[in-house]
């Protein structure tokens, strides 16, 4: 069942291991950050790192191995790191604007604001 | 019959034609027509939505430049996030939202600023306030927010305007 | 180095997984609604990155479609829940 790992050559396998391991520790310390952090606004950014460089780097291995295990250049994770440059940052942005206008719009039936300010600003501004 | 006229995009269609060959697996001559017709059909048909002018690919130089930056900034900005993430008390956290005067209109360069600025880990855009043209950022653990502005300003912001702005 | 490799990559699927529990706790736990559509979106691509993972394991090609969709169908879920936490509405 498991594919004949001995044909790899070092140059192959050493990356591919380090980027593995490095990919995953970001994915899992990504997650951790998920749970760990007290505030939504926080959350967001644990999972960034997941989609960025965990992703990455898995991507980026998985295209090295297979090129190395089947002799051809195979180069279609480009569409997968493509699409997810494309659409992560437009996720990030869409829960962000959410987060924001549900938190004012239970400020305001809360009668706990106002204002109309959206944003707590820092107070120096 | 002109060649403008068949081929609106001609970034889209090698791209989608790219697409099409990656998506395969193969260069094979048939799968080179199906993706051809593929890439000229799509742009035609997809062309009422949409409205602007494809932008000419200015200055390939300048924007390799910006991404290359932009790629190094990522990555550095990745460990800092893991760190915080791991070692730093979550009570600690200056957690702020900043203004950033905004000085870029083009809407394409407005895409490409958000996409470089909401991939970078610890700032995620969330919009430009309509009536005084600032972008409202959220970043994660904020030292100087005057650091902020100031490389935003310089870093992403100048290349592209240079891009996209001054026709 | 094979052993190694081979260890690397359960490893990854150990990692992957972890994370996948975590997003787990994150979306039954999560107080408000934005808690939980950010953990679910975490997980869809834990699940991506895991489709992925067991295509090197197993050295197969195929898992590679299997991450492509889940990528697609990832993103359109998110986007129709955000939107429907923003206006009540998914098409409006």
């Amino acid at each position: 069942m498991s594919p004949d790992f001995d044909n790899l050559p070092l140059w192959v396998s050493l990356p591919v291991t380090l980027l593995l391991v490095l990919g995953s520790l970001v994915v899992l310390i990504g997650a951790i950050g998920l749970v760990r952090l007290p505030h939504f606004f926080q959350r967001i950014h644990g999972p960034a790192i997941t989609v960025t460089l965990g992703a990455g780097c898995i991507l980026i291995a998985s295209m090295l191995f297979f090129t190395a295990l089947q002799s051809r250049l195979v180069i279609h994770e480009l569409l997968i790191t493509a699409f997810i440059l494309l659409t992560a940052p437009v996720v990030a942005m869409l829960l962000m604007r959410t987060a924001v206008y549900r938190d004012l719009r239970a400020r305001q039936r809360d009668g706990k604001t106002e204002s109309n300010e959206v944003y707590p600003f820092s107070p120096d501004e | 019959m002109s060649l403008h006229r068949w081929l609106p995009s001609p970034m889209l269609s090698a791209a989608l034609l790219a697409m099409w060959l990656m998506l395969n697996q193969s260069v094979a001559p048939a799968q080179i027509l199906l993706g051809t017709l593929l890439a000229i059909a799509a742009p035609l048909m997809t062309k009422p939505l949409r409205p602007m002018t494809p932008v000419p690919f200015r200055k390939p130089l300048v924007m390799a430049r910006l991404l290359t930056l932009s790629l190094i900034e990522i990555i550095r900005s990745c460990f800092n996030v893991s760190r915080i993430i791991l070692f730093a008390k979550p009570q600690g956290l200056n957690s702020q939202f900043i203004k950033v005067p905004l000085d870029l209109k083009h809407s394409h360069g407005l895409a490409l600023l958000s996409c470089l600025i909401n991939s970078t880990p610890g700032t995620v855009w969330v919009e430009i306030l309509p009536d005084t043209h600032d972008l409202v950022l959220h970043v994660f653990d904020l030292h100087d927010a005057q650091w902020w502005v100031d490389t935003i300003k310089t870093r992403y912001e100048k290349p592209l305007i240079e891009i996209f702005d001054n026709v | 180095m094979t052993a190694l490799l081979s260890l690397a990559i359960n490893f990854t699927l150990v990692c992957i997984l972890l994370a996948m529990l975590l997003c787990v706790v994150r979306l039954l736990l999560g107080p408000t609604a934005q808690d939980r559509v950010l953990a679910l979106d975490t997980l869809w691509m834990c699940a991506m990155l895991l489709a992925l993972a067991l295509g090197l394991r197993f050295g197969n090609l195929i898992y590679f479609e299997a991450a492509m969709l889940i990528a697609l169908t990832g993103f359109v879920s998110t986007v129709a829940l955000t939107k429907f936490l923003m206006r009540g509405e998914v098409i409006e």
